[in-house]
């Protein structure tokens, strides 16, 4: 008998990470999708049917308007997504070309990007996003914007230190030394040395933005309160805590930390797959 | 020495600078009028042009930025940190009644979860990939993805509302003068916020240990400690705990700005009135002054967190302090690597969730 012969009959932990991945991008996609398609519904009113408790017909409940909590979370969770995936996509991109400035662009410009990188970081993250969203007035642009300016610090930080290691490697030295040009060298070294990194930065960014629109929602400075977002649901049920409703929190904040999860599980797997340090795992 | 702390005020009050001009820049870009955002819309239409220009006036609409700043400023030179105009008192005061509220909070959810967070992870770690293990390890991940507000709400519901063991709001129990508020009364006020932040904060610092935890128990010192004879527990006991304790001290005190943070939404939770509670008053109704306040004694905050971190490690690891004459730069880079080395264990960047 050999004793150090590979175990059988698991399935290899590659696939299990693939599988992870594409089934929660699809989750979301889904959710998504089912999310726009019944946003009108979710707004609707039926005051005949106010304040009920979850049941067959009505999974999350309906509140004091009678609109059914479960549309209003899956219009409001769609919503959620769709402006995080694209203020992290603004965030990511924001960080990239920092990040890839502030490497390559010789030692005033990386004072400068380290400075704000530092002076971002600074401020509590809360009260930044309360500062940028009132400049803006509030509502959709007031969160958007806000979130996408304020999520690159820790990514630029990442870029910046992965692309001065790959500076420094040996084969960037060489291809120097054979005389290429330095568009050359970044596109065609650095930029896919670095490629694997911003794409799990970016969709460990997700969970982030969705988590912080809902916070600065539920505080007031976000989406406006006639949308259905999770952060003015859950805002609306703090009020209705204390008259027994608890089905207007619950159900609602546990969609969100389901998606944020799905996201998570999706970054961290794919973090697995092209991660050359842990792909081996 | 003395270069390294006069870097290091200098880098400061180039963060208070750099803090409050962004915030004044903000503020004045804004296209909300705290008049009305202040009066009200129906009062608003009522009044008459002589009370808008005077309310105008009051709040300070239609000087330009620049002015406004310089005078700030000038003003802040002298301790003087402005009127908040929301509520009708010297920013000053306002932030200082207010901060002894939230240094309660945030201390004690502080020391708690990094307590509580070490032991978790050294305990995890000393029995690896067993149920408790697994449980911490579970534990912290769902955490991390769980809404700070929404926890609250939860923990609001259950203990306040349906147990009543705890007040549902406050720092005091109403109608009572302010005299004959005990120190039981404020703790019994206190306990839940404090409960909700310190569980969301143990899982950065208890994933962190864990992993520390696994590192030293593989390292050849506790190796050598265990072939004399000692247990694995008495071992790392012995010869880890320093080395395990010191950047878990480090990253706790690096993540004052997400404690912070947490504040701000466990304090609306609760009303609780903190720092975090006049922070979304004076931004909902345009108090710029307070505002301002709170973003510089906040920004200040976090960068006392950061310094004690760097000075610590600084302080204890000595190649630190001799390679480097520079030693805050190098604390933050550490604390960085801290944190990045957390991240890469599946956990999104900056641990800061809300």
């Amino acid at each position: 008998m050999i004793l150090h012969e590979a175990k059988r009959g698991r399935i290899a932990n590659r696939r299990v990470c693939l599988a992870a991945v594409i089934g929660a991008l699809v989750a979301l996609v889904v959710l998504v999708v089912f999310g726009c398609v019944v946003y009108d519904q979710a707004t609707l009113t039926h005051f005949d049917q106010k304040n009920l408790p979850p049941s067959l017909e009505h999974p999350f409940g309906t509140d004091w308007m009678g609109r059914d909590m479960f549309l209003r979370t899956a219009a409001g969770l769609s919503t959620s997504v769709l402006l995080g995936v694209v203020a992290a996509l603004v965030s990511a991109v924001l960080a990239f070309i920092l990040g890839a400035l502030a490497a390559l662009g010789g030692k005033r410009v990386d004072a400068l990007v380290s400075w704000s990188i530092d002076l971002m970081m600074g401020i509590p993250h809360i009260v930044l996003l309360i500062l940028i969203s009132y400049a803006l007035g509030k509502g959709f642009w007031g969160v958007a914007v806000g979130i996408a300016l304020t999520h690159w610090p820790s990514l630029a930080r990442v870029i910046r230190a992965e692309i001065l290691q790959c500076k420094a490697s040996l084969y960037v030295g060489v291809a120097r030394a054979l005389g290429q040009s330095r568009w050359r060298i970044a596109l065609t070294h650095m930029f896919p040395y670095v490629l694997p990194q911003f794409i799990v930065g970016l969709i460990l960014l997700f969970p982030h933005a969705i988590l912080h629109e809902a916070a600065v929602t539920f505080l007031g400075f976000g989406l406006p309160p006639e949308q259905p977002a999770i952060g003015v649901i859950l805002s609306e049920a703090m009020t209705y805590l204390s008259s027994g409703m608890w089905w207007l929190a619950v159900f609602p904040g546990l969609a969100l930390v389901a998606v944020v999860l799905l996201f998570d599980c999706a970054g961290s797997s794919l973090r697995k797959l092209v991660d050359p340090k842990r792909n081996q795992e | 020495m003395s270069k390294v702390v006069f870097h290091t005020i200098a880098k400061f009050l180039l963060l208070m600078l750099g803090v409050s001009l962004v915030t004044f820049v903000l503020v004045s870009l804004s296209p909300i009028d705290p008049v009305q955002a202040n009066v009200g819309q129906a009062a608003y239409l009522n009044m008459s042009e002589a009370k808008r220009a005077q309310l105008a006036h009051y709040w300070g609409s239609g000087i330009p930025l620049w002015e406004r700043y310089g005078s700030w400023l000038g003003d802040l030179l002298r301790g003087d940190m402005g009127m908040s105009l929301r509520y009708n008192a010297p920013v000053v005061e306002v932030i200082a009644t207010r901060a002894v509220n939230s240094l309660a909070l945030m201390g004690s959810a502080w020391v708690i979860s990094g307590v509580l967070g070490f032991v978790l992870g050294i305990t995890a770690g000393l029995w690896q990939n067993s149920i408790f293990d697994r449980l911490v390890k579970g534990y912290c991940f769902v955490l991390a993805s769980v809404p700070t507000f929404w926890l609250g709400l939860i923990i609001l519901m259950v203990f306040a509302v349906y147990l009543g063991w705890f007040p549902v709001g406050f720092s005091v129990p109403l109608g009572m003068s302010a005299a004959d508020v005990g120190l039981g009364d404020a703790l019994h006020h206190m306990a839940l916020p404090a409960l909700t932040l310190s569980v969301v904060g143990v899982a950065n610092i208890a994933l962190h240990t864990r992993e520390k935890t696994v590192d030293v128990l593989e390292s050849d010192y506790i190796r050598f400690a265990c072939s004399r004879g000692l247990s694995r527990k008495q071992a790392l006991l012995h010869h880890g705990l320093r080395n395990i304790a010191l950047p878990a001290l480090t990253l706790q005190c690096a993540s004052l700005a997400e404690i912070f943070g947490g504040s701000v939404l466990v304090e609306e939770v609760f009303s609780y009135p903190g720092l975090g509670q006049a922070a979304v008053t004076a931004g909902l109704g345009g108090d710029v002054a307070l505002l301002a306040g709170i973003a510089l004694v906040s920004a200040a905050l976090v960068f006392a967190g950061n310094m004690i971190a760097n000075l610590i490690y600084g302080f204890i690891d000595v190649r630190m302090s001799l390679s480097q004459p520079c030693l805050a730069n190098e604390g933050e880079k550490a604390s960085h690597q801290l944190k990045s080395s957390i991240s890469r264990d599946g956990r999104p960047q900056d641990g800061e969730v809300s």
